[in-house]
């Protein structure tokens, strides 16, 4: 008797809950290949990294300086020639097509300027259509006119009898943690924090409102089952699979895009478990507020989704969004948990590093159990 | 075969208080806010009878069965099931009654096997003992040979049986049945209340909601709730010669609607109502009432082909229960 207090009875619910699963083969797929998919769209297709842009050429000068300068562009894996104008009224065209994302334009006078040591102007149009990628272009183009600069007043001090010329600042380069600067480095951290939320939050929410919905709840109800026995049965299938995913994610992330996890294990672990914790928390509180599956849907799909796809930091850096934008961001619980992920799994960052992000999830997490149990318990009981 | 051991060591020496009877309700009440569900509601319920807890839709039935299946405490009164209140001892309550309701709570999703495993698995059933009720239920609902498909492909009556089996797998001495035969033909009504009553027979105490007469009649004690009060308690005969005081007559003529329009203007008239083809009269504190509604709608040409007095039937019952209780509310608010 008094072993039967301290026990619970949950296997029965996370069998019963497991044959559902394993019945409705649409949800076992969501959950299991759905990360997979999303991972390769995101990591493939989904790519910040601004190269091959299409660039026309309109060369009024055709000199061999003019087709030296050129070049410097098409060297570099950021440009790809597409077509050289032979008028000015074929740019509008180009653009208005899409054949082309960038129209450089140089002047007949631009060789002359050079030797006469006067400063060349070229013209470089860009499409401003996506704002992002156009700003990186200009970057990349400025840097490439910049050295060309650079060689060519160097070589003009080598004419005039100077030697050793020396820059006043020499610029070396290392970029940490993600030094090929992909960007699904980047984003298969924020992926596991996307897919945990949604398959959290989407799956508990559901489980519980379909008992519901179905009247089954009533019988559990009148059953000597409690309602923690209740919560854990229904939860622990859905947690073993999110975690399957979340393995499946690193284990595809590490193969496809070499991104393999620099930080502790264990420390990945615990800071993946208090953030489902809170999320499941999330998934009961929003089964406690809607009577029908749909809704349940509806709504745990848009506050998992949405804030974690577009706010949480996972695609849009938090930065540059506006200040009211920002202070929703610190809502969310996926913006904590992506900054101890990147920490650990790009950086290889020890607790120190991301000590108050875990310390915010904890309290999230024991925030959204406490609500949603006080709820569950008026609802069950 | 002894099927159904088990409940008898299950409740002795537990069970403080009323050895006979298996539910007993005192003064229960329960509000919603100012909304008063169920009014001071007081029964007894003797162990192995069959209790019929009728009334209309939005009565207090629901709200008083959930009481008693300690899902929530009542506001004022008591109750014990088994022996034990419902208020503050609902989980010893929980694992001592079976629950069935209209909505034959199965999963749909799953086997007919996998659903008694599961409903066995939280009433905490296992191995031989599981097997064992896995049978019996399976052998009882005639459901042998389709132990492996799916809930959802079962018939209404193939379901109701499931369900029933699943709520007893644990051998309740107390079994719940919400409005149990709701949307079941005929026959399967009939085959349930075969089952029923041979649990009742086994000493199971049975606590039954219902919407049809026939099946009330099958009770051995019956409670009418109308709009949270119990306006009528005991056996259907008991509760038939409450109406001794009135003399009931059927009749048959040729414009039903409007003779009971005419017969309610007398002051002898107590209570009409449309029966089938016919109509039944109440009268009370009158002598030869046959001749004077034979006169009444022969008067106003209406021909009168049958007019006979007869045993109230239980809907006469409660319709006059509930038309008593509707004049001394109204009175009241005058």
């Amino acid at each position: 008797m008094k072993l039967h207090l301290v026990s619970l009875n949950i296997l029965p619910i996370v069998r019963k809950e497991f044959r559902q699963i394993k019945r409705d083969k649409r949800i076992l797929s969501i959950l299991l290949f759905i990360p997979a998919l999303m991972l390769l769209m995101f990591g493939y297709a989904l790519n910040f990294d601004v190269k091959h842009t299409s660039m026309a050429v309109y060369d009024e000068d055709r000199s061999s300086v003019s087709r030296e300068f050129t070049e410097q562009f098409f060297i570099s894996e950021y440009f790809t020639k597409v077509q050289t104008l032979e008028s000015k009224a074929e740019i509008n065209n180009l653009l208005d097509a899409e054949k082309a994302r960038v129209v450089l334009v140089i002047p007949s006078s631009f060789t002359k300027d050079i030797q006469r040591g006067r400063a060349a102007s070229v013209q470089v149009i860009v499409d401003g259509t996506n704002s992002n990628a156009a700003a990186t272009v200009l970057g990349y183009i400025n840097a490439i006119i910049q050295q060309y600069s650079v060689k060519v007043m160097t070589e003009s001090f080598v004419r005039m009898g100077q030697q050793n010329i020396t820059m006043p600042i020499d610029f070396e380069p290392r970029v940490w943690y993600n030094p090929e600067l992909e960007s699904a480095k980047f984003l298969v951290p924020g992926l596991i924090a996307f897919i945990l939320m949604v398959t959290a939050v989407v799956s508990t929410a559901l489980a519980i409102v379909r008992e519901r919905e179905l009247g089954t709840m009533e019988q559990l109800m009148v059953s000597p089952i409690k309602p923690i026995e209740l919560i854990l049965g229904k939860t622990i299938p859905y947690t073993i699979i999110s975690l399957f995913a979340t393995v499946t994610i690193l284990f595809l992330g590490s193969i496809l895009f070499d991104v393999s996890i620099k930080g502790s294990i264990f420390l990945l672990s615990l800071v993946t478990f208090i953030f489902f914790i809170g999320s499941l928390g999330m998934g009961l509180l929003i089964s406690t507020m809607v009577e029908t599956q749909q809704l349940a849907f509806m709504i745990a799909a848009i506050v998992s989704m949405l804030p974690t796809f577009i706010l949480s930091g996972f695609v849009f850096p938090i930065r540059n969004m506006p200040i009211i934008i920002q202070g929703i961001t610190y809502l969310l619980p996926a913006r904590y948990f992506l900054v101890a992920l990147r920490a650990i799994i790009l950086k290889g960052a020890g607790l120190s590093a991301f000590w108050d992000q875990a310390l915010i999830l904890t309290i999230y997490a024991v925030i959204m159990i406490g609500i949603s149990s006080l709820r569950m318990r008026k609802i069950l009981a | 075969m002894k099927l159904w051991k088990g409940h008898k060591e299950q409740l002795d020496g537990k069970a403080p208080m009323d050895n006979d009877c298996a539910v007993v309700a005192e003064e229960l009440t329960k509000k919603f806010g100012k909304f008063i569900a169920v009014d001071h509601v007081s029964f007894k319920v003797k162990r192995g009878e069959i209790f019929g807890f009728l009334g209309p839709n939005g009565a207090g039935k629901s709200t008083t069965i959930r009481m008693l299946c300690g899902l929530f405490s009542p506001t004022e009164g008591s109750a014990h099931v088994g022996g034990f209140d419902v208020a503050t001892q609902p989980d010893e309550i929980k694992s001592r009654i079976g629950y069935m309701s209209q909505k034959f709570s199965l999963y749909e999703d799953l086997t007919v096997e996998q659903n008694i495993n599961f409903y066995g698995g939280i009433y905490g059933l296992e191995g031989a003992r599981l097997e064992e009720r896995k049978h019996w239920v399976i052998e009882m609902a005639g459901l042998a040979g389709k132990e492996s498909m799916l809930a959802h492909t079962l018939s209404g009556g193939w379901r109701q049986r499931l369900a029933l089996g699943c709520s007893i797998l644990h051998e309740p001495p107390i079994l719940f049945l919400d409005e149990p035969t709701g949307g079941v033909d005929p026959v399967s009504r009939r085959k349930f209340w075969d089952l029923i009553y041979d649990l009742s027979h086994r000493g199971v105490t049975i606590f039954v909601t219902t919407h049809y007469m026939d099946e009330a009649e099958h009770c051995h004690t019956i409670g009418l709730i109308y709009t949270g009060k119990l306006i009528a308690l005991g056996s259907p005969t008991e509760l038939k010669h409450s109406l001794d005081r009135y003399s009931v007559f059927e009749v048959q003529c040729s414009n039903t609607v409007d003779a009971m329009e005419l017969l309610r203007g007398q002051a002898w008239a107590a209570e009409t109502s449309i029966f089938g083809s016919a109509f039944h009269i109440s009268t009370l504190n009158v002598s030869d009432a046959e001749k004077k509604i034979q006169g009444i709608l022969t008067n106003e040409k209406i021909a009168v082909s049958r007019i006979e007095k007869i045993i109230p039937s239980l809907e006469d019952v409660f319709i006059q229960r509930i038309a008593e209780e509707d004049a001394r509310k109204n009175g009241a608010r005058n």
